[in-house]
């Protein structure tokens, strides 16, 4: 049977700075800083286990008593939250690791969460700047110039999975999944073409794949990446690395977007998918597929035989729907793997009869009716500036600015959730140890990664505590452990180390 | 299965306030472009003043 499909999401926000020197790594270090700061000062006033910490110091805008850096070499700013996510700067972007999950609902949750840290941070850098200047945060994958930035996915498979038979058989999903869960583009940023040669196309990523498989991420990017690190046991477990998908706004496609992908994954590892789904050009198609949003034009199989991207995931949906009478869907979650079935029939038959019709489910048509009608009522041509405007201000993170939030889109998610989510580790996986460590325990923590903690509690050598099962550490192993235990060093007894 | 899907909120309630003077159809079609209406108003509220410059001045390094 197909392994648990624990998954996560990272994802690299777009950010300028208005009103002061926009240098997007001090920018980045700035609000990320910030809000390590805050939270850790917010803790200290309400005496959250803080009684022997020196007095607050003004200047500590910038301390990063609270934080943990990862052992991971770099000079830029890494922190690793309560609720398990990991914080940081990358490439010149601030990037958020959700804590690890199990469910598509919970990457919502988590996801949500990542967005509302987002918005403390900003609110929190803004008074560090002069008069007048803001960080503004954009969740998107392109400047509309060329540049793009990734919202990866992660997912836990079996080692003994055939690499090439993954990579060549999770491929159709990846090129035809954007029908559901491209965020849509004003624009084309294909090399060598004019910018405003389309008008409009489904996914803002699709313009930036060069290569069928591969190990880049930041040019001649792949469709399936290579990237072999685990961050769990080597021997059993392998982490796929989907560098190929846009980041959401619309939570519905957010969860579609993991949910099905989940589903495929573990049909592929229990050899239930079989190869009559594999495209003949999958880097000519991702594109087809992207600038079509009539979903009408076909892509051409291996065999020959051509195919909308609607009828392939038809396609997939059948063999999904099959295999949860055969398998069950345990390795997803079983009653969010059988919802995720239902919307994703939903969505495909609305996107086959008006794509209008769940225009509060899929970012690229919510995106798609407000350019179109922003356009016929002032008379815009395709192309214009206000246009490319109205696609960043979509995923403008700002709350009165953030244009999505206005767009009618349905939440899956009570905001109270998400809320809870930016402190709060999910209590089904590892995350769970990692996040209620930090919060309980931050003074003896001097190191914290996916795979591991290192205690420090005084006169012993420091203490590494292994994570290498991604479902071990859950609330269920270790909640009486943890509440139960004042100090690090009486969880370390209970624990055996 | 098909009772889990949850149908999209545009179509929700109006059939239920159908006017007797008007076919629902017509209802629907005119709710969809109110709503619509409405949401362009509110982005000629929110969309910043001096978009079109803060769109053009939008340049993100390269990442992953």
């Amino acid at each position: 049977m197909a392994l648990p499909k624990v998954c996560g999401i990272e994802t690299e926000y777009g950010i300028v700075v208005r009103g002061a020197e926009n240098n997007p790594v001090s920018a980045s270090s700035l609000l990320i800083n910030a809000y390590v700061a805050e939270t850790a000062r917010q803790r200290k006033r309400i005496g959250w286990d803080f009684e022997d910490e020196q007095p607050t110091n003004d200047a500590r805008g910038f301390s990063l008593d609270e934080s943990i850096a990862p052992e991971i070499e770099t000079t830029l700013v890494n922190a690793v939250l309560t609720n398990g996510a990991r914080y940081y700067v990358d490439h010149a972007h601030p990037e958020i690791s959700i804590p690890e999950v199990t469910t598509a609902r919970e990457i919502v949750v988590w996801d949500r969460a990542a967005e509302e840290i987002i918005r403390e941070s900003m609110r929190f850098a803004t008074p560090l700047l002069d008069d007048g200047a803001e960080i503004i945060v954009h969740k998107n994958n392109s400047d509309g110039k060329g540049n793009s930035y990734g919202c990866h996915e992660n997912y836990l498979l079996a080692r003994e999975l055939p690499f090439g038979r993954l990579a060549s058989q999770i491929t159709a999903h990846f090129v035809t999944r954007q029908v559901f869960c491209g965020a849509g583009k004003v624009g084309c940023e294909l090399p060598g073409r004019p910018p405003d040669d389309i008008a409009f196309q489904l996914s803002q990523r699709a313009d930036f794949f060069e290569e069928e498989i591969g190990l880049e991420t930041t040019l001649k990017r792949p469709i399936v990446n290579t990237r072999d690190e685990p961050h769990a046991d080597p021997q059993k477990y392998r982490r796929l690395h989907v560098i190929v998908g846009d980041a959401n706004m619309s939570e519905v496609a957010t969860y579609l977007k993991v949910g099905t992908t989940q589903i495929v994954l573990a049909m592929i590892e229990d050899g239930e998918l079989g190869d009559d789904l594999l495209l003949g050009n999958p880097v000519a198609a991702i594109r087809q597929v992207s600038h079509d949003p009539t979903l009408r034009q076909t892509i051409m199989l291996r065999d020959g035989t051509r195919a909308t991207a609607l009828e392939v995931q038809w396609g997939l949906l059948e063999r999904a729907q099959k295999y949860e009478q055969t398998h069950g869907l345990d390795a997803v979650g079983d009653d969010v793997g059988r919802d995720v079935l239902a919307r994703w029939e939903h969505v495909l038959t609305g996107l086959e009869a008006d794509p209008d019709s769940v225009a509060d489910w899929v970012d690229w048509v919510a995106k798609r009716r407000l350019v179109e009608g922003f356009a016929a009522r002032h008379g815009l041509e395709p192309g214009a500036q206000k246009l490319k405007a109205i696609d960043l201000q979509y995923h403008d993170l700002r709350p009165d600015r953030c244009l999505a939030q206005r767009a009618g889109l349905e939440t899956i998610v009570e905001p109270e959730e998400a809320i809870d989510a930016m402190t709060k580790p999910p209590p089904t996986t590892r995350a769970y140890f990692r996040g209620r460590c930090l919060d309980k325990y931050p003074e003896e923590i001097v190191a914290a990664n996916w795979d591991s903690l290192v205690f420090d509690v005084g006169r012993d050598p420091l203490r590494r505590v292994p994570m290498m099962e991604p479902l071990r550490g859950t609330a269920e192993h270790v909640a009486t452990l943890i509440d139960d235990s004042e100090t690090a060093r009486e969880l370390l007894d209970r624990l055996g180390q | 299965m098909a009772e889990r899907i949850q149908k999209p909120k545009t179509t929700s309630k109006k059939t239920e306030q159908a006017d007797e003077a008007a076919p629902a159809v017509t209802e629907t079609g005119d709710k969809i472009k109110a709503d619509i209406d409405d949401l362009l108003d509110e982005i000629d509220d929110v969309l910043e003043t001096n978009a079109e410059d803060f769109v053009k001045s939008y340049v993100q390094k390269g990442g992953q």
